[in-house]
């Protein structure tokens, strides 16, 4: 039989709502939040704890129980008792019909506590999923079925829990009714995980025999059943453990910048959720990255200036001196500031269908900080089941691996270890918007400060002044053959004519030089154009009208080559010749090749070619002269002049 | 080191989801609804924001058929907050008169559901935050805090993005919007707690009183308006006073009372713990279409 909820009075205090509501307002009001996540795979009996846990906390409603009763005697797995699991199984339907499995997050508290509980799938093909629950997770509870004993997919939950930095661990042994409460089974369970914990670095774990069925071990303890059983029950343990939130006050201070405060002239305050430590007034801080420091003045919250806040608060502070804050600017201790750098090891987990592209440029975001990050080719992948490093050169969906990454601009981080809020990212796609990648920062693989710019005397603007022209690199895109040098090379001839300062860099030309190192694969045409990019760029600081002609067929690059430079000096032309015309015309004989299968990844043929999407000239090569198209290049450019 | 308590951690975590949405949004808006919800997302972007007001206006998407009291705290809230107020009624219910006698599922739909689109779309709103919560109901414990809407305001769940540690991803394309829910790892429980702890206005009609009241199809309703009533019922409806209180708020016709005597906050509280019916029996828009309500909702852009 399993346990009424009315017979645990550990953490039922029902009676105190009708006698002195009052009181138990009062013993709520002060709870502590504690987030923990649920990893198990089908069958394992995570639903049915979840249920239960719910259940026994009274947040399930008379008019759902009796739906629960009903549904339990219709479909339930355990005859005539109250299958818990259906109160929680959104999931299983969602499996069948195919729609994306998610985490569920739930809800339960105790007079100690609120607790918020993910409820992630435990399939290896749900790992973002659980790596998505878990990231916000302050304990993760690793079930096991007793009869089953340690499994690899035991090892996969707790390696990823591990992962991302969850400090505690729950090996809740399950369904132990159905070994008679045997203690050396669960023994003998303890000793084989405690092992295998040891070996990934995992210092500690909680263990606990359980049912969640019949409910021993769940809410107080030990149950009659098990005598042998000294630790506490799962409620008294969640109820107890240290929350994550405390460790990070212990840490120095740090507060990511999310919103600069400015209603009148008088007031400028930094708001922003303190990631770590601890302020007062009078703190003496140091802004990263600008290495400037002043004192904190005033601490405003909407109900009266603070004496102190502490990791977990979101506050506004306001400081003595008049410094220069933006969103993104880390506001820290003054004599324990974080790092900052732009090229880190870091673990990636992959999110997405479409597979990492080493190379690309990818949006990421830290805390308040987004930046543009490219990711070298995976060091490693892990194989979450084994934990083997394997050799890789990208990562599929759901993907753990270890790579390099750079950034475009110095990031102001901490290791990962030390903080999840300044050492978690996500990476997002520049042209989907989808959320592609999380990452984790091991350390930085070079300091920013080390790389200090060579600072100039002579300005960009100085350049184009003496030249007496504004720089622009105009960026011909388009098909092989559809006429892209031909016009470039137009283009060039009218503007020199006009006494401009014009470079042409063309792709035949730098293949052969600057970049003959390079092929054709998909990453090869990526550092072929992030090269010619940054080549463009350099001659555009030096105040040249740059003219390229490159094929350039993914739309990612050309938005890399367009964030590298001043708004506005970024002018995309799309030599927009027909695929049929461009194959008829075939000058060099390249598409007679490639058809032959003699050329392999050749745009148009068996490598895509990615149309832009609003270029700021379009030419239709059908329909006008190469004459004609260079005067419209050339009239764009210089409309304003 | 400083305990927080579990209202101060969601109140950090609604305050910060806001600031996110400020600082990365190019035209936020946060949709009012007038309940408790509705009361606690608007004090906690107060403070949020504070010296300044927020920095976004409220929008109601009305139906016309409204609690009287409910227009008047709307009023008075919005006031009190140095915020914007914008009203918007579907010119094509309007028009067509449709109500929720003789339109049934049509009176939501219009003016709700097409009315909010409407309104979005018309003032170019690329972030609208809304109340809900994820314990609301079985569906929503999946919801993102970032929900995605295409161009034309649809939710498709397979399209929706991770949401890892606190860093949300606010890019869209032209034309996409998305809905936050600041409220969403608050129960029923915590929000009536931080009322309580906040001292936040709420529109009286949560509190019992004697109020006008009718049956109308097995269920307990309050004559907000007798005379309008009237006039689309064809008869004035019997009415008796009642000692009555509400568990949610929206249109006086298809909102059910509940025979009460909590007067007080606590005693609020304390009806609602020891009821044992889940909250939004109350609502007839669930009861509607079975359990499958809210998703179908969600998809068609109700919230
Ligand atoms: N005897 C027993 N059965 C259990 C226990 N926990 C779960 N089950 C049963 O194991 C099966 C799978 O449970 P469920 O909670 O749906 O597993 P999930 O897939 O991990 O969510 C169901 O038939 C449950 O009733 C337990 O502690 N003891």
């Amino acid at each position: 039989m399993a346990d009424t909820p009315a017979s645990d009075p550990a953490y039922k205090v029902d009676a105190l709502i009708a006698e002195d509501i009052e009181a138990y307002l009062q013993l709520h009001q002060n709870k502590g939040l504690l987030r923990f996540i649920t990893c198990g795979s089908v069958d394992d009996g995570k639903s049915t704890l979840i249920g239960r846990l719910l259940y026994d906390s009274k947040m399930i409603f008379e008019d759902q129980l009796a739906a629960l009763e009903a549904d339990s005697k219709k479909v339930g797995t355990q005859g005539q008792e109250i299958d818990f699991a259906l109160l929680v199984d959104g999931l299983a339907a969602e499996r069948e019909q195919g729609i994306t499995i998610d985490v569920a997050y739930r809800f339960f508290a105790t007079e100690k506590r609120k607790f918020i509980v993910a409820d992630t799938p435990g399939h290896e093909q749900y790992t973002r999923n659980m790596v998505t629950g878990a990231s916000t997770a302050d304990l993760a509870v690793i079930l096991i079925d007793a009869r089953k004993g340690v499994l690899t997919q035991t090892k996969r939950h707790s390696f990823i829990a591990h992962l991302l930095g969850i400090r505690h661990l729950v090996l809740a042994v399950n369904k132990m009714d159905l070994v008679d409460y045997d203690q050396s089974t669960f023994e003998h369970i303890v000793a084989d995980y405690r092992s295998f914990a040891q070996e990934i670095g995992i210092a500690e774990f909680t263990p606990i025999p359980i049912s969640g069925f019949k409910g021993d071990n769940i809410a107080s303890a030990p149950s009659a059943n098990t005598p042998w059983y000294t630790g506490p029950s799962l409620i008294e343990h969640l109820e107890t453990v240290e929350i994550a939130n405390a460790v990070a006050q212990a840490g120095s201070f740090r507060m990511p910048v999310q919103w600069v405060n400015r209603p009148n002239l008088d007031f400028r305050g930094f708001s922003g959720l303190i990631a770590s430590g601890s302020v007062k007034p009078g703190d003496a801080v140091r802004i990263v990255p600008s290495g400037k420091t002043s004192t904190v003045d005033r601490i405003v919250t909407m109900n009266g200036d603070l004496d102190e806040a502490v990791a977990g608060q979101s506050v506004t502070l306001t400081l003595a001196d008049e410094v220069d804050v933006s969103r993104g600017s880390v506001i820290a201790a003054a004599d324990d500031p974080p790092e900052s750098a732009d090229q880190f090891e870091a673990n990636v987990v992959w999110l997405s269908d479409q597979p990492l592209i080493p190379g690309r440029g990818y949006w990421l975001k830290l805390a308040t900080q987004t930046v543009t990050a490219t990711l070298a080719q995976p060091k490693y992948e892990i194989d979450v089941n084994s934990l083997e490093h394997l050799a890789a050169k990208t990562l599929d969906l759901n993907a753990i691996g270890v790579t390099e990454v750079t950034t475009d601009k110095p990031l102001t981080f901490a290791p990962y270890a030390d903080s999840r809020q300044l050492g978690g990212f996500v990476l997002i796609d520049k042209l989907t918007n989808a959320t592609v990648g999380a990452g984790m920062i091991n350390f930085s693989l070079r300091r920013a400060q080390n790389v200090h710019w060579q600072s100039v005397d002579i300005t960009r603007d100085q350049h184009a002044g003496m030249k007496n022209q504004k720089p622009a690199v105009l960026w011909f895109t388009g098909l092989s053959g559809s006429g892209k040098s031909t016009i470039a090379n137009m283009v060039e001839k009218k503007l020199f004519r006009m006494n401009r300062h014009t470079f042409l860099l063309d792709g035949d030309n730098v293949r052969h030089g600057l970049n003959k190192d390079l092929g054709f694969t998909e990453q090869d045409r990526i550092e072929n154009i992030r090269r010619v990019g940054e080549v463009a760029k350099l001659m555009a600081d030096a105040g040249l009208i740059v003219i390229t002609a490159f094929i350039s067929p993914f739309r990612a690059e050309r938005q890399m080559v367009r964030d590298m430079l001043p708004d506005g000096e970024f002018i995309e032309v799309h030599v927009d010749t027909p695929l049929e015309v461009a194959e008829a015309r075939d000058v060099k004989g390249l598409y007679a090749k490639a058809r032959a299968g003699q050329l392999k990844n050749f745009t148009g043929i068996d490598s895509p070619y990615e149309e832009p999407e609003s270029p700021e000239v379009r030419i239709e090569t059908t329909a006008m002269t190469p004459e004609e198209a260079a005067d419209l290049v050339v009239d764009w450019l210089l409309r304003d002049s | 080191m400083k305990r927080l308590t579990h209202l101060e951690r969601l109140e950090a975590e609604s305050i910060h989801i806001m600031r996110e949405v400020a600082a990365e949004a190019t035209k936020p808006v946060m949709l009012y609804s007038i309940g408790k919800d509705s009361a606690v997302m608007l004090h906690l972007a107060k403070k949020a924001f504070y010296p300044s007001p927020p920095p976004f206006p409220l929008l109601h998407v009305d139906t016309t058929w409204k609690f009287k009291d409910m227009y008047a705290l709307r009023e008075k809230s919005a006031a009190d907050a140095g915020m914007e107020l914008l009203v918007h009624h579907n010119p094509e219910a309007e028009a067509q008169g449709i109500n929720p006698f003789d339109h049934g599922p049509l009176h939501t739909d219009m003016w709700k559901t097409e009315g909010l689109k409407q309104a979005l779309t018309m003032h170019g709103f690329d972030a609208a935050f809304g109340g809900a919560r994820r314990d609301e109901e079985k569906s929503r414990a999946k919801e993102r805090i970032f929900s995605f809407r295409t161009a034309s305001h649809g939710w498709d769940p397979k399209n929706q993005r991770p949401e890892l540690w606190n860093v949300y991803n606010t890019r869209k394309a032209k034309g996409e919007s998305i809905r936050v829910f600041p409220l969403s790892n608050w129960t029923e429980l915590d929000v009536w707690q931080y009322i309580m702890a906040e001292n936040i206005e709420i529109v009286p009609l949560y509190y019992a009183a004697e109020r006008p009241t009718y049956e109308y199809e097995g269920g307990l309703f309050m004559a907000d308006d007798l005379d309008r009533l009237e006039r689309v019922m064809g008869k004035k409806p019997d009415i008796t006073m009642r000692k009555v209180r509400f568990r949610t708020l929206g249109c006086f016709p298809l909102t059910g009372a509940v025979e009460s005597e909590a007067e007080t906050l606590a005693e609020v509280v304390q009806e609602m713990l020891l009821t044992t019916t889940s909250e939004r029996q109350g609502r007839v828009i669930d009861k509607d279409e079975g359990g499958a309500g809210m998703e179908k909702k969600k998809q068609e852009g109700y919230f």
